[in-house]
């Protein structure tokens, strides 16, 4: 029997493939291989996230680089025989960008994957996270060789402040600082933790890298143990990440089997050994002194700093907590150095960042690029711009601690310093894009609920500042905003940031100072002329069936559910106000050659032609096209 | 499995890398056995396992061995493109497993081309 492979599948089996039916792809796969004899010629790869999850379930053909995105069960039998048998590519499972004909067979040529600078991603795609062999082969534990063999600890610090990396949790504090801070205690034990408590709405940075690349996390640890002189590390994940949970305990075992971790690594007499511990979802937990606290088994709520965790941590003793991708570019910066690193990104903010770009994108997915990388590219050449020819309106970085960056900032660099200047923060790495028919204020409620839910509730700033937040938000979105609300919420922000203790209160505040700050006039209109100009906000918004359009199909009537809709085939419709209930049903229903039913807003509708009962539906008249 | 040493973790690196060497992408040579049903019928799929095991068994990580559709020369099959690297494409037609022996003995390991089996050089131009 042959060893060697002629093709190897990279199917990928992130949580969000694995959610459309990865798993049953990969055995459909592997049955039709063998069906057909091919089981020495191709097998299956299962790799972590691809990163171009909105083309899931995906893989990569390898050698030939070709992507197949959108894959069935359906499609098995027919992709084996042509491709891997045959060797003719199949066109109708390549992906073709939006609004265009040509399809993209090569990963390659895909613009989502050109502009992306994989550092800490470098192993996606490529090798099985459950091996620790296939990380070994891409010079996986290469830099933790590098320090036992030739670093002092003293040599890893000063290479990492060379580097200039900062910390990919959310504040950017420089991660060599904090170290030393570490170091200089006196007190022993001293412990590192690794951060992956994601809680973002809609980021799944830290959660992909496990999943991908496990092993590079362990080996970041190892390096910053070694470092701060720390032979006990936790690594903190939430405990519905089952997968990556999976994958971490798998390669730990991995590890400790070849004496990667445990005692005498290496034959160096230096110790150390990773134990896992679950968060249960609380998203305080993302900050230190909560999670902390979280791992001690005690109630996660914060508590007053300083003295900081590298001062006085876990049970008493010097504890450095770094986030998981500060961790996993350690390996990178070690084996590579940090003068090669330091030539990635700005003058302040250096290397890259991974991102989970999400919403109203072409191309949803998991992202990393080059600090100082323009908006715009992240947008427009990455992200395929916005689905149905929409407006770019702005992006939310940063999650519900983050702040919305306007369109008329897209030409600005994204780097630690540029969003904050903005308003907004790097954050953990969560980038939401909101189109022309997101509303502002609905967002910024939307952001206030997330946070009011999850505050501890230990500083009243935080607990009852949310809770009154919301309350005006919710009011202004009703419709039932008054003079002053604005102003109101600007003072209460602020003393909300001023007066919490921990990073949840201090930014709680931001999605709806950011959005003061840029969109004024959209709170002024829900304010002083009761409309929501993204026509969201359901009390302020009105359904309209325009009668020079209407053909009188009956769609929309059948299909609402309070029967609000009046009308006979071929008569025009009219939807009664009183009944309804503004579920969007109608407009949904009505086909888009005729478009006859619209949203409005404020008092559009006393402009608008208003019928008392149904009238037969106007004649077609044919247009000269004016084009 | 024992505990690495430093020296056991470098060799395991090495011994690792040829596993994944598909995945690199660094070639310096490509092997294409036209699979069609006319090349399938004719022993294409006995032509590619005979490369299969001739590449295993001298350990070639870095030649790709691919398989396309019909070559459109249905009579010669089974066919195969070997490209070297710098060097124009050569089309095999007619090809036994002893033929591909030779051919991958003599044209891919040592650089010769095997002229007897040719059936042309360099690619095929629309005029």
């Amino acid at each position: 029997m042959s060893e060697k492979k002629r093709i190897e599948l990279m199917a990928c089996a992130g949580t969000g493939c694995v959610a459309g039916g990865a798993f049953q792809i990969i055995e459909g796969l592997e049955k039709e291989i063998a069906a057909r004899g091919l089981e020495e010629e191709v097998s299956v790869v299962q790799t972590g996230c691809n990163g171009f999850c909105g083309q899931g379930p995906l893989m990569v053909v390898i050698p030939d680089n070709i992507f197949y995105g959108w894959l069935t069960v359906d499609d098995i039998s027919h992709l084996v025989e042509e491709h891997f048998l045959k060797g003719r590519p199949v066109e109708k499972l390549m992906f073709t960008p939006p609004e265009e004909k040509e399809v993209l067979p090569m990963l390659s040529d895909i613009p989502f994957f050109k502009k992306q600078l994989l550092v800490v991603l470098r192993n996606k795609g490529i090798i099985d996270p459950e091996k620790i062999d296939d990380y070994i082969a891409r010079d996986g534990y290469m830099a933790m060789e590098k320090v036992i063999s030739s670093m002092s600890p003293a040599d890893v610090i000063i290479e990492v402040s060379k580097s200039g990396l900062r910390g990919r949790g959310g504040a950017g504090f420089p991660t060599s600082i904090k170290w030393e801070i570490a170091i200089q205690q006196e007190k022993t034990p001293k412990y590192l933790i690794a951060n992956c408590d994601e809680g973002d709405p809609g980021a799944y940075m830290d959660r992909s890298l496990i999943e991908s690349d496990p092993h590079s996390v362990i080996e970041g640890m190892f390096i910053a143990g070694y470092a701060i002189g720390s032979s006990e590390a936790f690594i903190y994940v939430r405990t519905e990440y089952q997968l990556a949970l999976e994958r971490m305990k798998t390669a730990i075992s991995q590890a400790r089997e070849y004496g990667l971790l445990g005692k005498d690594i290496l034959g160096s007499g230096f110790d150390f050994d990773i134990e896992i511990r679950e968060g249960s979802g609380a998203f305080v937990c993302g900050e230190e002194t909560s999670l902390i606290h979280s791992i001690e088994g005690d109630i996660p709520e914060p508590r007053q700093r300083p003295p900081f965790p590298a001062q006085e941590g876990l049970w008493g003793c010097p504890t450095v907590i770094n986030n998981v991708e500060t961790l996993a570019n350690l390996p990178v910066i070690i084996a590579r150095g940090a003068d090669w690193y330091s030539g990635i990104g700005t003058e302040t903010s250096k290397g890259t960042k991974i991102f989970s770009l999400v919403g109203k994108i072409n191309n949803t997915g998991l992202i990393e690029v080059p600090m100082g990388i323009n908006l715009r590219d992240v947008i427009y050449d990455i992200g395929g711009g916005i689905p149905n020819r929409k407006e770019f309106k702005a992006v939310q970085t940063g999650g519900p601690s983050g702040g919305c960056i306007p369109s008329s900032l897209i030409n600005s660099p994204i780097d630690f310093e540029s969003l904050q200047k903005a308003g907004s923060m790097m954050g953990s790495g969560g980038m939401i894009v909101m189109d022309e028919d997101t509303c502002v204020v609905d967002v910024s409620k939307f952001f206030i609920k997330f946070t009011n839910d999850e505050s501890c509730g230990k500083c009243v700033s935080c607990r009852d500042g949310s809770e009154a937040l919301l309350e005006v938000l919710t009011r202004i979105s009703d419709g039932e905003g008054h003079e002053g609300d604005i102003e109101f919420l600007e003072e209460l922000g602020k003393t909300v940031k001023d007066a919490s203790m921990c990073g949840l209160g201090q930014t709680l505040p931001n999605p709806v100072l950011s959005t003061l700050r840029y969109f004024r006039d959209e709170y002024k209109a829900h304010i002083k002329e009761k409309r929501c100009p993204a026509l969201v906000c359901r009390n302020l918004i009105q359904y309209y069936i325009d009668p020079d359009k209407c053909v009188g199909c009956l769609k929309c009537l059948k299909s609402c559910h309070t029967e609000a809709i009046l009308g006979k085939l071929k008569y025009v419709h009219i939807i009664d106000q009183d009944k309804c209930t503004k579920c969007g049903q109608c407009l949904e229903e009505c086909p888009p050659k005729v478009s006859a039913v619209i949203k409005v807003t404020g008092n559009d509708m006393d402009n608008l032609k208003q019928l008392t009962e149904i009238i037969p539906c106007p004649k077609k008249k044919k247009k000269k096209k004016t084009e | 499995m024992p505990k690495l040493t430093i020296e056991e973790l470098r060799k395991k690196r090495e011994s690792t890398k040829k596993s994944i060497y598909l995945r690199e992408g660094n070639f310096r040579g490509k092997v294409t056995v036209h699979m069609g049903t006319c090349g399938i019928a004719a022993g294409a799929r006995e032509i590619m396992s005979t490369f299969l095991d001739e590449f295993s068994s001298k350990d070639i990580a870095d030649i790709m061995l691919t398989s396309s559709g019909c070559a459109g020369l249905c009579s010669e099959e089974p066919m195969v493109t070997v490209e070297m690297e710098d060097s124009a494409p050569v089309k095999y037609g007619k090809l036994t497993p002893d033929k591909t022996k030779k051919i991958f003995n003599e044209h891919i390991i040592e650089g010769n081309i095997v002229e007897e089996y040719v059936l042309g050089i360099g690619s095929e131009r629309a005029g």
